[in-house]
């Protein structure tokens, strides 16, 4: 697999489809794995760290679920390249800062990523589309399973996994729900949401984790505490609150449409009239009207446009997703036509 | 919440900052807190964001009179090495400082035993391991006051100590 073959692939979690698809984009889970006694990544030196690599590369390459992935040498990639895999959630912002000795892993449906000598040796993530931690645990569970096979891990039977930062001591899982909570947004009453979520130990970021802004009303939620529970706990207590908060969302969505519903109309339809016509437009502006077309059609007021073709819109309007598409570096100025000119093209079809 | 300093992003890093003896608490999107940190790392040296948090912590006692470690003779990381750089070094580490390592971790998951997964080597390696996993489980099980799970983990642990008896 090469990267440009993933430009006209659909990833699995941006699918739509899946429980309570409405309102929640995709769950994920990551694993934080290290190799027993070699130096964590920033603390190993040039030879450790290029044997950690090679040494996970076997071992992956003997796991039957990843026969499918390619791996991804970050030295081998351009700047582009890197910012296309953090758009596409198959990797972390920090992962891309330095290339030395590091390396992705892609499996060729998006489900599966691995980064190799990040924070920590391995992190192991699985994504799915819609509500939906459980499959995502069963898939990442057989695979942390099989590298075991190959590989020793620090662990302390009374810690756990031994991760470099201690905040991921333990399971070193951390699940993640993304969310689309316009209406919460709309009627003003996210603070108090978001407020609730960070006082029972769980955190909220934007569309893209790493420093980027919450636009387009995305939300995503994980939980904080990685020690003291085990893994289905800690998924049930991620899904507990998730389902709460999708019936606020839901209640939310209903007196917008019971109490003001022309005034909703109004601003999906106008969002969805700027979208079709515009020759020039922002990466923010995109991801605000595209939100309120999304909305629409879930509330069943647009049917001329699919949930999926939504979420790839999110994805492929992004800077460089733009510059892959068009195989050369563009200006801001540039990408603004280009990502209107898409939008446009996009739309047409149903 | 919104972020403190740009007041557009949401607020996904919470600081604790004490200047003058005044705290004050600190919310900032991740964009503001990697500028801050930077700032911060200028100011003071390397990153003091998780520094700060283990500067309280003091090891916990254990009888004798031993000195306590302050390297990891495995990977060569001292504990202020850990106290500026905020991670550890190699696995060993948790060995090396584990009694500075466990209040550590008490403060930041609200517990020191773990329950998740064990690695397919080390749990077939031994029926003793899992004996000692199981009794770990029946102590915090007991703390938390879930009488019910301690009942049954001792249910477990008395039929595995039958099979080793055989
Ligand atoms: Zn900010
Ligand atoms: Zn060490």
């Amino acid at each position: 697999m090469k990267l440009e073959d993933l430009l006209n692939h659909t990833s699995e979690w941006l699918k739509g489809t899946g429980p309570n698809a409405d309102i929640v984009i995709s769950s994920r889970i990551r694993l934080a794995r290290n190799l027993d006694k070699i130096p964590f990544p920033h603390w190993a030196n040039k030879k450790q760290s290029e044997e950690t690599l090679k040494t996970i590369e076997e071992a992956i390459s003997k796991v039957d679920y990843l026969k499918n992935a390619t791996i991804f040498r970050l030295a081998t990639l351009d700047g582009i390249d890197k910012q296309f895999l953090i758009e596409r959630h198959l990797m972390s912002y920090e992962h891309a800062q330095k290339s030395n000795s590091k390396a992705v892993v892609i499996d060729s449906e998006e489900i599966v990523a691995v980064m190799i000598n990040e924070e920590d040796h391995l992190r192991i993530q699985v994504m799915q589309s819609g509500f939906n931690l459980y499959e995502a645990w069963n898939i990442i569970n057989r695979i942390d399973d099989a590298l075991a096979k190959e590989l020793s891990f620090g662990y302390l039977t009374d810690w756990g996994y031994l991760t470099a930062c201690p905040t991921n001591t333990g399971t070193g899982m951390r699940g993640s729900v993304m969310l689309h909570l316009p209406a919460l947004v709309m009627t003003r009453q996210i603070e108090r949401v978001l407020a609730a979520i960070s006082k029972l130990s769980f955190t909220t970021r934007g569309f893209y984790g790493e420093g980027t802004q919450a636009t387009g009303n995305f939300f995503q939620i994980s939980n904080q505490v990685s020690l003291g529970h085990s893994e289905e706990e800690i998924i049930n207590n991620i899904n507990g609150l998730i389902r709460q908060i999708i019936e606020q969302e839901e209640q939310a969505r209903e007196m917008m449409l019971a109490r003001n519903r022309p005034m909703l109309e109004d601003r999906i339809y106008r969002s969805f009239g700027i979208l079709k016509s515009a020759h020039i437009i922002s990466s923010q502006e995109t991801s605000e009207l595209l939100s309120m077309v999304r909305l629409g059609s879930d509330l069943g007021l647009l049917k001329e446009i699919d949930r999926r073709c939504i979420n790839e819109l999110f994805i492929i309007t992004q800077p460089a997703h733009l510059q892959k598409m068009e195989g050369k570096k563009l200006s801001t100025q540039e990408r603004d036509v280009k990502r209107a000119e898409i939008i446009r093209e996009k739309l047409k079809c149903k | 919440m919104l972020c403190d300093i740009c007041g557009k992003n949401i607020a996904t890093v919470h600081l604790t900052e004490i200047i003058d003896d005044q705290i004050t608490e600190l919310h900032l999107c991740e964009v503001c807190a990697r500028e801050k940190s930077a700032q911060m790392e200028q100011q003071f040296g390397l990153s003091e964001l998780l520094g700060g948090l283990v500067e309280f912590e003091k090891p916990t006692k254990e009888k004798g009179t031993e000195t306590i470690t302050n390297k990891c003779n495995h990977c060569g990381l001292s504990y202020t090495d850990f106290k500026k750089i905020g991670r550890l070094g190699c696995s060993e580490c948790y060995t090396a400082f584990k009694r500075y390592l466990g209040p550590l971790l008490k403060r930041i998951h609200g517990s020191t035993t773990h329950f998740g997964k064990i690695p397919i080597k080390v749990s077939a390696k031994v029926n003793k391991r899992s004996l000692e996993y199981l009794r770990l489980k029946l102590k915090e099980a007991i703390e938390r006051e879930a009488f019910e799970e301690a009942a049954r983990i001792r249910d477990e642990i008395r039929e595995l100590e039958k099979g080793q008896n055989k």
